[in-house]
């Protein structure tokens, strides 16, 4: 949807004051998507950070200009003092989001959590039917758990978007999956294809959809989007291996957003552990203000002074930041590449190649993640 | 659902997951809501600031037009076509008895 009325502004090149920020709270979480963005090496609970950590953190937070707190995780909920840190976080002026599974949600706790002053909810659904979605998330009756979930949410007179995250397994339930989040009282709807990093990239066959399947997708997006105007809002993230131009990842690498991860990495994005020879500040060793000055790993990617050809001479560089430094990575070797999602880079048709036959080869079966470096799908 | 039509008589406010905030770091208002900021323009801040869920919209553009010089209905029509626009994002909620 287009900004009309209020514009965003704020653009400055090399960073600014952090908008928001994703609190990782833990890797736990009781749902195996096999595309789970989370590390392939996921941080164990016991190196989480406290609760009373966390309350320091988010005083920082406020203190630095942060706006807004996305608990997610992993399952935010599988943190006993979700409601606290959620409390806190509204107490000290942040605007708190739940990123969740929602198969732990009970209608006691989302009264609580609506008590403490949780402005947002999202709950992530893996298909339109309990077949496909219990499939893909690796768990019993979550769909179900799902759709109940979110109705007590709306009761709660919260408001809540639905994320569902598409592939070639579920790319066919589009339809249903909109119709969904209609009848559930969504106010929005995000239609987001799978990002091929950690467990992504290693289902990659398995999920990576045709260009057909993608065409069709975005006819059901845009009809839904006219069709329901005023209804529900409908964001659509296209498939990066079959884009023209990269996507300005996070906004610019270090520029307005940062994750915290369980154990309290600061990092640019929560992908970005993937991307070897980076060293990560955590909020345990120093304060987080100087952290967002000074870390070598955010410094690194600021900006557009780290490119190389043929992001440093583009009229675009300064709109999409040359893409996403974790997919040059995973795919040309070199985080300073140009993100091969991009027409202009020399990987682009070799990248649209590989999709386009794993779409058509590709086997069916996930490798689900787990804390034991993934199991396949029996 | 279908998609709410504001009127001069609907008496609109902010909704819970819309919050107005003054940052007195970056020193402006910002519009606070899921998965983005916004940064509303002076204008666009007096009237949400108006939206008390008791007020028309009539009301609120009355309040303005003995503020502001502009051409007869030209205020009454922004302010309607700006919450027409914050309402079909779901950032409103509509207090208007049917
Ligand atoms: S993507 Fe799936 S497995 Fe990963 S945190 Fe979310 S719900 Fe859990
Ligand atoms: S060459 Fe680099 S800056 Fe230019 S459009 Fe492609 S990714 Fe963006």
């Amino acid at each position: 949807m287009e900004d009309r009325a209020l514009p965003d502004t704020e653009t400055p090149t090399a960073y600014s004051i952090p908008m928001a920020v994703l609190a990782e709270l833990t890797h736990r979480c009781p749902l195996q998507c096999p595309y789970c963005s989370n590390p392939v090496e996921m941080e164990q609970a016991s190196r989480e950070l406290s609760t009373a950590e966390w309350q320091r953190v988010m005083g920082e937070l406020a203190a630095l200009g942060v706006l807004q707190i996305h608990f997610s995780g992993g399952e935010p909920l599988v943190r006993k003092d979700l409601v606290d840190l959620v409390a806190h976080a509204d107490g000290v002026g942040l605007y708190t989001n739940l990123i969740t599974s929602a198969v732990m949600l009970t209608e006691a706790r989302v009264a609580a959590l609506a008590e403490a002053g949780l402005a947002h909810v999202q709950i992530s659904v893996q298909g339109a039917t309990a077949a496909v979605a219990d499939r893909v998330g690796g768990f019993r009756d979550g769909h179900a758990k799902k759709v109940q979930a979110a109705e007590w949410v709306r009761a709660a007179g919260l408001a809540l978007t639905l994320n569902a995250v598409m592939h070639r397994q579920n790319l066919h339930q589009l339809p249903e999956i909109v119709d969904m989040a209609v009848a559930m009282g969504a106010q929005r709807l995000e239609v987001a294809h799978v990002q091929y990093y950690g467990w992504a990239l290693k289902n990659r066959a398995a999920l990576m959809p045709s260009v057909a399947q993608l065409d069709e997708a975005t006819r059901v997006v845009e009809q839904a989007q006219a069709r329901l105007s005023g209804v529900l809002a409908i964001d659509y993230v296209i498939p990066d291996y079959y884009a023209v131009r990269p996507k300005t990842c996070m906004g610019g690498w270090g520029r307005q957003f940062f994750n915290i991860s369980p154990s309290g990495k600061v990092l640019p994005c929560h992908a970005a552990e993937t991307i070897t020879g980076l060293r990560f500040d955590s909020v345990r060793e120093a304060p987080l203000a100087e952290i967002w000055h000074r870390s070598e790993a955010l410094n690194r990617y600021r900006g557009t002074a780290w490119m190389k050809e043929p992001c440093r001479s583009c009229a675009h560089a300064e709109e999409d930041f040359g893409g996403c430094r974790c997919q040059a990575f995973a795919l040309a070797g070199d985080a300073a590449a140009t993100d091969p999602a991009c027409a202009l880079s020399p990987l682009h048709a070799q990248v649209f190649a590989l999709a386009d036959t794993e779409a058509a080869t590709g086997g069916d079966r996930f490798l689900y993640r787990n804390f034991s470096g993934g199991v396949p799908e029996a | 659902m279908s998609r709410a039509v504001l009127i001069p008589d609907s008496r609109v406010s902010l909704a819970r997951h819309a919050r107005l905030r003054f940052d007195g770091l970056r020193g402006r208002w910002m519009l606070l809501v899921p998965e983005k900021v916004m940064t509303p323009d002076d204008i666009c801040v007096e009237i949400l600031q108006l939206c008390d869920g008791q007020a028309s919209i009539a009301s609120i553009a009355a309040t303005l037009e003995a503020k502001y010089v502009a051409p007869p209905g030209v205020i009454a029509r922004e302010v309607l076509d700006l919450l027409q626009d914050l309402s079909d994002r779901g950032f409103l909620t509509d207090r208007q008895v049917a």
